[in-house]
Formats: C-alpha cells, sequence, structure tokens
C-alpha cells in the first residue's frame, strides 16, 4: 500500500496562537520523521476549539491541542495511523466525537468561497498562494482593458463589506472616470468593532488574497499607490502582511513593471493608532495623511474623486478586496447566483457570546439568523434562552428571537433596525440585561466620538449618563422618551457614521426589549439580575 | 543630550520629512522609549518642521500613543462585546484589586499599567486578557490570579 501524503495543518491565527499553537508546531516539527509534511495555516474559524490541527487532505480535525499530545498525532499521521480520539471534536448533544472537519456542524453548514484559503494555506508562503490559484486573477486582469475589470465588478453586485453596503462597482467606475494625474487604492482593515474579528483573519490567513484584489483595483481605475490601514491591536496581521509584500514584490506581481506590463503599482502597510472613528472613509484618509482622524464634514467631495493628499482615491474594505480576485476569475455570474436579489455572494462572520460554536464563519447572503446561530452555531450553552443577537458593532443593533427567520443580507437587517457592520454578531442569553448592554454600547461610543460635532460628542454622552442612570438604579419613567428624542437627534444631525448609527443599540433595544428598561425604571428591577438594583 | 533624545535623533533620519510620516515615526519612538515625552515630539515636530502643538494634537488623539511612562507589565482588559457579556466587567475588578491601581492607571514602582482596549479581536476566546504582547483567553477570576504575579512567559506549555 503506497504511502499516505498527509500533511499536518497546524492553526496560527491569533486566537490559536494565544492557546500555545506556536508551542505544538515547534514540537512537532522536532519530532516529526522524514516524510511527514508540516504546514502552518491562518485561520480555521474554530478558535473557541484551538490550537486545532488538522490532517490533511484526510480532514481530521483536532482541537484544543497541547504539546503533550504531538507523539499521539505524529502517530495519527502514519500511514495506517488511527485518530487521536481524545482531540476529537465532540457532538455536544451527543457526546459523540466527530473526526471529520467537514462533518462537524459548524463547518457542515457554512459555504467557504471568501475564507477558502484560510486554514489550508500557509499564509507566510507565497507559493503555497499560487499553488492555489493565487495571482492567476491578476494575469488574467492584465489582460483585460481596465473598463472592462470595472464592468466586470458592476455586474457582479458586490456591496462592499465593511459596513454600509454601498455597491462597490460603482465606487470603482467613479474612481476611474476621476480625472488625475495620480490615484490611490486604500484597504480599510481598521476593523474597530468590538465582537468582529473577520478582517484581522482574512489578512492573517490569506494576506495575498487582499494584495491581489489590491493590484487588480489599481490596474482598473489607473492607480500606482495602494495603503492597507491596519489597526494597532492586530500585530500578526501586519508581520504577515509586510511579509507577503515582500514576496509579491520579489515575484514581480507589485512593484514597477508589474509582470513585465506597462504598469507600476506598490502597496504599504499604514498601522492605526487606536481610534474607531478611523474605520471612516475620510477620517481614515486624514490619519494616513499624519492628523487626527477626524471625519471631513459635508457637504465634500466623494472620496472617489478628493480623497488621500487630494487625490481620487478608491477605498474599500479587506473582505471586499479579497473578493476581487474571485470575481475576476470565476466571473460575475458565479458570484451573483449567491445570496439575494440585493446582497449578492457570501458573508463573513465573527460569531460570538453566548453560542456554543463561537468562531469564523461564512454563508451565502440571506440565510437565516436562526440557521446561523442554531444549527451553525450550536444553539445556546448551559440549557439557557436566546434573548437577543446583536449585529454591526456599536453602529448596529439588537434583534429578539421572533426575528430569528430574518434573513441576513444589508437591507434586512438595516429594516430590522440593525446593520449588517463589519460582520460582528455576538449572541446573548437570558443573563445579558439588554439596558446594561445599550449602556455598554453607548460607553464605547462616547469614548470614541472624535469630539468634532456636537450631536454625537455630547448626545452620546446624555444617552450614556441616562442609561447609566436607569442601570444604577436612578432612573426615571420619562428617561425612556428622552432616550428616544436624543437618539432620533443624535442619528439625525451627527457629522459622519460614528454619531449617525450609535443611538442604534439603544433605540433596537427600546423597540425590542421595553419591558426591560420598564422594569428598571419603574420597578428598580433588573430581570437579567445583571445590574445589581 | 538626554538619552531619550538621542534615541530620536536615531530614528528621525529614516524617515522623510513629510507630515505623512508623523504617525510611523511616534508609533517607533514610543516602541522604543515606551512612551512619548515632551522633548520627542518637539524634536519630531522640528524635524517635519510642522508646529509642536501639531504632533501633541495627534498623540493626544489616538488611543495608541502614551504621553507617561508605561509599567512592565502591561496589561490590558479587552472590553469588546463579546468579552462584556461573557464577564470581562469582572474581570477587570479582579485585575484592579489585584494590582491595586485603577483602569488607566500605573503604579508607583512602574510594575503596571492596567487599562482596557476596545476589542484585541479574540472575541471566540471571550473574556481576553492581554499582558504586554501575550493573549490570554477564556478568563476567570481564578485564571487571572494565576497570571498574577505569574509567570512573565505565558502559559504556553502549562498544558
Amino acid at each position: 500500500m503506497p504511502a499516505r501524503e498527509t500533511t499536518i495543518h497546524v492553526c496560527h491565527g491569533t486566537g490559536c496562537v494565544s492557546g500555545g499553537a506556536e508551542g505544538v508546531y515547534a514540537l512537532l516539527e522536532a519530532r516529526s520523521r522524514s516524510g511527514l509534511r508540516l504546514k502552518r495555516t491562518g485561520c480555521h474559524g474554530f478558535c473557541q476549539q484551538g490550537p486545532v490541527v488538522v490532517l490533511e487532505p484526510e480532514g481530521t480535525f483536532y482541537c484544543r491541542v497541547q504539546t503533550t499530545d504531538v507523539d499521539e498525532i505524529i502517530a495519527s499521521a502514519l500511514p495506517e495511523g488511527q485518530p487521536v480520539e481524545h482531540l476529537l471534536y465532540r457532538d455536544p448533544t451527543t457526546g459523540r466525537p466527530i473526526s471529520k472537519y467537514q462533518d462537524i456542524p459548524f463547518y457542515a453548514r457554512q459555504e467557504r468561497i471568501l475564507l477558502r484559503n484560510c486554514g489550508t494555506i500557509d499564509p507566510e508562503d507565497i507559493d503555497d498562494y499560487l499553488a492555489n490559484g493565487g495571482y492567476r486573477a491578476l494575469f488574467r486582469a492584465l489582460e483585460t482593458p481596465p473598463e472592462e475589470i470595472v464592468e466586470e465588478i458592476k455586474r457582479s453586485g458586490l456591496r462592499g463589506l465593511g459596513g454600509a453596503g454601498f455597491p462597490a462597482g460603482r465606487k470603482w467606475e467613479a474612481c476611474y472616470r476621476a480625472p488625475g494625474p495620480e490615484k490611490f487604492v486604500v484597504c480599510n482593515g481598521d476593523e474597530g468593532d468590538p465582537g468582529a474579528f473577520q478582517d484581522r483573519s482574512v489578512m492573517e490567513g490569506d494576506p495575498h488574497a487582499v494584495l491581489e484584489g489590491m493590484v487588480i483595483a489599481g490596474y482598473a481605475v489607473g492607480a500606482s499607490r495602494g495603503y492597507i490601514y491596519v489597526r494597532a491591536e492586530y500585530p500578526l496581521a501586519v508581520k504577515r502582511l509586510q511579509l507577503a509584500i515582500e514576496q509579491a514584490r520579489q515575484r514581480g506581481f507589485l512593484g514597477r513593471h508589474i509582470l513585465d506590463r506597462d504598469f507600476s503599482f506598490d502597496i504599504e502597510v499604514f498601522q492605526g493608532a487606536g481610534a474607531f472613528v478611523c474605520g471612516e472613509s475620510t477620517a481614515l484618509v486624514s490619519s494616513i495623511e499624519g492628523n487626527r482622524g477626524f471625519p471631513k464634514p459635508l457637504p465634500r467631495p466623494r472620496t472617489t474623486e478628493s480623497g488621500l493628499w487630494g487625490r481620487p482615491t478608491l477605498l474599500n474594505n479587506v473582505k471586499t478586496f479579497a473578493y476581487v480576485p474571485k470575481i475576476i476569475l470565476h466571473g460575475a455570474a458565479w458570484f451573483a447566483a449567491r445570496g439575494t436579489e440585493r446582497s449578492k455572494g457570501t458573508a463573513v462572520f465573527s460569531l460570538t457570546g453566548k453560542v456554543a460554536n463561537c468562531g469564523l464563519i461564512e454563508v451565502p447572503m440571506g440565510t437565516t439568523l436562526r440557521e446561523i446561530i442554531f444549527e451553525i452555531g450550536g444553539g445556546i450553552p448551559g440549557g439557557k434562552r436566546f434573548k437577543a443577537v446583536q449585529t454591526g458593532g456599536p453602529s448596529g443593533g439588537c434583534l429578539p428571537a421572533d426575528l430569528l427567520d430574518l434573513p441576513v443580507d444589508f437591507d434586512s437587517l438595516t429594516a430590522a433596525g440593525s446593520m449588517m457592520g463589519s460582520g460582528g454578531m455576538v449572541v446573548v442569553d437570558e443573563d445579558t440585561c439588554m439596558v446594561d448592554l445599550a449602556r455598554y454600547f453607548l460607553d464605547f461610543s462616547q469614548r470614541e466620538s472624535c469630539g468634532q460635532c456636537l450631536p454625537c460628542r455630547l448626545g452620546t454622552r446624555q444617552m450614556f449618563a441616562i442609561l447609566d442612570d436607569i442601570t444604577k438604579g436612578r432612573g426615571r419613567p420619562e428617561d425612556l422618551a428622552r432616550l428616544e428624542e436624543l437618539g432620533r437627534l443624535v442619528a439625525r444631525s451627527s457629522l459622519c457614521g460614528l454619531g449617525q448609527t450609535a443611538p442604534n443599540p439603544v433605540l433596537t433595544t427600546l423597540r425590542y426589549f421595553r419591558e426591560e428598561y420598564e422594569a428598571h425604571v419603574s420597578g428598580r428591577r433588573c430581570p437579567a439580575g445583571v445590574c445589581g438594583l | 543630550m538626554k538619552p531619550e533624545l538621542a534615541v530620536v535623533k536615531e530614528i528621525l533620519p529614516a524617515y522623510e520629512k513629510d507630515r505623512g510620516r508623523l504617525i510611523p515615526i511616534l508609533q517607533e519612538v514610543q516602541a522604543s522609549l515606551g512612551y512619548l515625552p515632551e522633548e520627542a515630539m518637539v524634536e519630531i515636530a522640528r524635524y517635519l518642521g510642522i508646529p509642536a502643538s501639531h504632533v501633541y494634537s495627534v498623540a493626544s488623539f489616538y488611543a495608541q500613543f502614551r504621553l507617561q511612562p508605561l509599567g512592565r507589565r502591561r496589561i490590558a482588559v479587552c472590553r469588546g462585546t463579546a468579552c462584556h457579556v461573557r464577564g470581562a466587567p469582572e474581570i477587570l475588578k479582579e485585575l484592579e484589586a489585584l494590582t491595586g491601581i485603577r483602569e488607566g492607571e500605573t503604579s508607583e514602582d512602574l510594575e503596571y499599567t492596567l487599562e482596557t482596549v476596545a476589542c484585541i479581536g479574540c472575541c471566540a476566546l471571550a473574556p481576553c486578557v492581554r499582558i504586554n504582547e501575550e493573549v490570554y483567553g477564556e478568563m476567570t477570576r481564578d485564571k487571572v490570579r494565576d497570571l498574577l504575579p505569574g509567570p512573565q512567559e505565558g502559559h504556553r506549555d502549562a498544558g
């Protein structure tokens, strides 16, 4: 019988590294004999079960691996080796071990397109990216006139995956048409929403996909320089992107005369310095220019006409760029075949909070909240009752149980008072107090308000003060109407998206969980027992 | 010349004299000195040809920049949403009790700085604490007590 060609994949996402993945890898390397291949990969998504080790091509999935398990893992990877039973994932309801990756419910219901490479390729090795079809889209793009690429992106229906869902193709077209001797491409990796880590996972796990998307964008709109703005809290993403940039330059995918064409484009990583507001495009631009991250007031020209250094600038999110090579390679129709009428493709979420299976997931747009939380997420642990799901971070809202059948796409979430945001999805159960949660988000927003405009600076502070009073037993019945009034005012009159969406967590909890507020102000009682009234 | 100033003067020549370089310069200076002393900011302003007030305005805007020296062990409690609903406020209280300082403070002996961070991005391992560069997930009050004044390296091989 021929020897199996097994490769041992050790996840090196931030989550698994914090659990000791590097020690596991080092020991595997020291103990393994020839014939066994080892690979460091990006995030598999099931961070809660980390450190994760996967044997490929069999797909044997080991979780919570420690250095003491290394010898057993090596034995299991040898020809005729048997899976190490105590490292297998156990179905939480039956307790039955599941040996294959693809049979675990967390993975079985997903459709991983954007995340296809995350967890399977070595993000520090360009050859692994190339072996999986990497940079083929760039070859194809450079054979195509730029306006046809812009058309293809438009036809695909791709919408910006950073939060607002603006049609990407329209942005590309505007930047393509904008006159100017110099243009820029900027990738927004300032993933500031607390409870969201999907951009980090893509930058850490598949950095070349982001670069390739940016180079194609640069070619399409006529830019020669790109920046990736990465938040300061993501050191591993910065390291992997910088390494990827160096490797891409060496192979001629970046720099002067890319692939010997008359097209030059280079990329620089710009590290953010810790300001949530810099996720807003004009604030981000201002930050790269060496200023405070202040959003620019309206009326102002669009970033596509006058962005970085006053030049036409194409600014998209990490995931939007990472999708570009796939659309170029497989075509707009392939992309548009997934999802709903107005939200095409797939959505990536960080599924966390009071849910059995936490991690990074990818599903077609239009999948219901129920499928995500109860099938992929495995429901609520500890026999507790589902109370709400928070999407979109501080800009989003909290949705109750009777909206669980809501399809997840840009428009449905917005209509329900929440939003897609950058993809955070935090599940809360009966032990979470919705007033305390609203207070938590307003605390965040008032800290992160840049202070430029009054409605946001003072309005969020005032809303926070009222919420703080309510959670401390000092609330008055008229506070609820005042919160709603203030919330509408802040949303209507703030200068940028931060202030315009900051009231959402309060307005949605007032809309769907009003009885909890009333219990606090009228009965001096916190039904969840959090506020200690 | 103060040693801090010498460090800054060594760092600066690698950068273009372009105000767009301000944030990367501040980051490198802080990485070397641990914080941004006033004389360092004045020197950076002189080098870039911009007002010192602009350097201060930027340094005081971003959460990453420190105008005071930090402790040897910088403890950051994540206050991301997933961490919040899984008990981060309790973790912070425990750390305040253990270190004797409050959020945002540095102990007098410069051993600890205690702060909160918007989100580390390890939400699936909530609640999280970061000590210097090391991230510790699934924290409880007991586990926090084990961390302080515990091992310097983290729990990598602790099994």
